[in-house]
């Protein structure tokens, strides 16, 4: 099985919930699509192209100060097992890591990480740098992963059009490359039914959302990915800027909502977070949206002060590390299907008795 | 209010979805469009906002490919990669940096669409000073790169992309 405490942070400084809002919100990404001149995209070039690409990148990364040592995982010479893992972890995306069940990913598909920062390569564009961070943090993410495109950009010729700005597979990530995502949870929204509205007028200003893992994936646990739509016709910092003030102003309703909830209906809250926390505490079988689900109750129960004594960083670790490939590691070998929802139970037992 | 359909000021044909107001000399003047022309003109409107960025550039993609002289049926395959513009209709991928420079009509287009804007205002690129990249291969991008300035009429870039050109193979 892959070794991840060769990264430095184990890939999970993320998770530690050190971040500012960190009691709403989990962590910040920020990603650049990048790709080197006079080289196909990788899902049009050759296997030679992408393990020339990988070994340009691997050395331009190698000088690169603010990422310092990184480790390089060729996803293509993984196991499935350890794909779903780093996917899990948030470290790969889904295309790159599992892009279906039986599929194994296209050659010199790698990853390399070093801390909050990483480069993806060889996904849909030949990289993809990015930083991900615990809390509300726009402004680390991109002095990060900024730092690390410009120093690499001082070893690589990167696809660059003087109209549209950096050129990638898919023209709707053309100009900046920059996806900024903040994963935030607003149970408050979701409980007092203003979510719809209030996802609605993200739209109408320009933003997406999203759930726990990107690009189709589903809203579970109340968790919300929010992010810039379009990449062309603003500076990073002006879309940045306009994503920080927007997820500002969702803080705040979730904030009023909250206070909503404890003035109208105190009791039925109370009693909800508690069950959750009993649920967890000691049920002995659990499915994944269960597991979510009830975490989000715990999570508001501890963000309004009434469940004591339990972290932000173990609410976090459980999401992450309740998952198939996340169990199967901890077990050492592959469970089955019908092995996890008591597998699954066993840790976030034994997680909220610490 | 009368029910009858305003009509485009622009294209006279469509029903109008935005009015904006321009001040030219001191007096304000008002325009009325229809969504497809205030999307060529760089102007979001709710219509073409789309919670799925893919699907929603793909629709905008379909209403785009009608017959007319941006149809992209009389340009050829990418000279850089053989990629067909009927490939990326059907992946929503483009194949390598050239495909912007072969397609760059319905592109442009596509791209106005969605993102409101076709102009870069972001970091610029201009190469690396000292490479890792093998030189033959530096010099490639840097090619690439100046034929696509050079087609973008941006003459400025063009000129320090020459420039660097000179510099490697001295």
């Amino acid at each position: 099985m892959i070794d991840l405490s060769l990264v430095s942070d184990g890939g999970i400084g993320w998770l530690d919930a050190s971040g500012p809002e960190s009691h709403l919100v989990l962590s910040t990404r920020v990603r650049l699509a990048r790709n080197l001149a006079g080289r196909p995209f990788p899902v049009r070039s050759a296997e030679s192209d992408r393990e020339d690409i990988l070994a340009s990148v691997r050395d331009a990364t190698g000088t690169a100060t603010i990422l310092g040592p990184a480790t390089l995982v060729r996803l293509d010479r993984l196991a499935r097992l350890d794909r779903q893992l780093l996917h899990e972890r948030h470290l790969v995306s889904k295309e790159l890591a599992v892009p279906d069940a039986d599929t194994t990913p296209r050659s010199g598909s790698a990853v390399l990480l070093g801390g909050p920062l990483g480069v993806m390569v060889n996904e849909e564009d030949h990289l993809r740098v990015q930083g991900l961070y615990s809390g509300l943090a726009l402004e680390a993410a991109w002095g990060g992963v900024g730092t690390l495109d410009a120093e690499l950009a001082q070893r690589l010729a990167f696809a660059f059009h003087p109209e549209f700005g950096y050129l990638t597979s898919c023209p709707t990530n053309v100009g900046t490359g920059l996806r900024a995502s903040v994963l935030i949870h607003l149970p408050g929204l979701v409980l007092t039914k203003e979510i719809n509205k209030v996802l609605q007028s993200l739209v109408q200003v320009g933003l997406t959302f999203r759930g726990l893992y990107g690009e189709g994936s589903e809203v579970v646990g109340n968790f919300f990915q929010l992010s810039n739509q379009t990449t062309l016709g603003k500076s990073e910092s002006e879309l940045l800027d306009h994503l920080a003030k927007i997820v500002r102003q969702v803080i705040g309703y979730e904030e009023q909502a909250r206070q909503v909830l404890l003035r109208d209906a105190p009791g039925v809250i109370e009693d909800k977070v508690w069950r959750a926390y009993g649920l967890l505490r000691y049920a002995r079988s659990l499915s994944f949206e269960e597991t979510m689900n009830l975490l989000s109750g715990v999570r508001l129960g501890v963000g309004l002060g009434l469940i004591p004594d339990v972290g932000m960083y173990t609410l976090n670790k459980a999401l992450v590390f309740t998952q198939p490939a996340h169990l199967s590691a901890m077990a050492g070998t592959e469970l089955a299907e019908d092995e996890l929802p008591v597998r699954r139970a066993d840790f976030v037992r034994r997680t909220l008795e610490l | 209010m009368s029910d009858e359909k305003v009509l485009c000021d622009q294209c006279g044909e469509r029903e109008v979805a935005v009015r904006v107001t321009h001040v030219v000399d001191g007096e304000a003047r008002e325009v009325k469009l229809c969504d497809r022309c205030a999307a060529e003109r760089g102007i979001q409107t709710s219509t073409t906002v789309s919670q799925t960025p893919l699907g929603g550039f793909l629709h905008a993609l379909w209403k785009t490919a009608d017959p007319g002289p941006a149809d992209a049926a009389g340009t050829g395959p990418c000279p850089g990669c053989g990629a067909t513009f009927a490939d990326f209709r059907e992946s929503g991928r483009l194949g390598c940096a050239e495909c912007y420079v072969t397609f760059e009509g319905q592109l442009r287009i596509l791209i106005r669409r969605y993102h409101g804007s076709t102009h870069h205002h972001g970091r610029r690129h201009i190469g690396p000073a000292d490479t890792g990249q093998p030189p033959d291969d530096l010099a490639r991008g840097l090619r690439e790169q100046l034929r696509i300035a050079v087609s973008a009429e941006n003459f400025e870039l063009a000129a320090e992309l020459r420039d660097r050109l000179k510099e490697l193979e001295r």
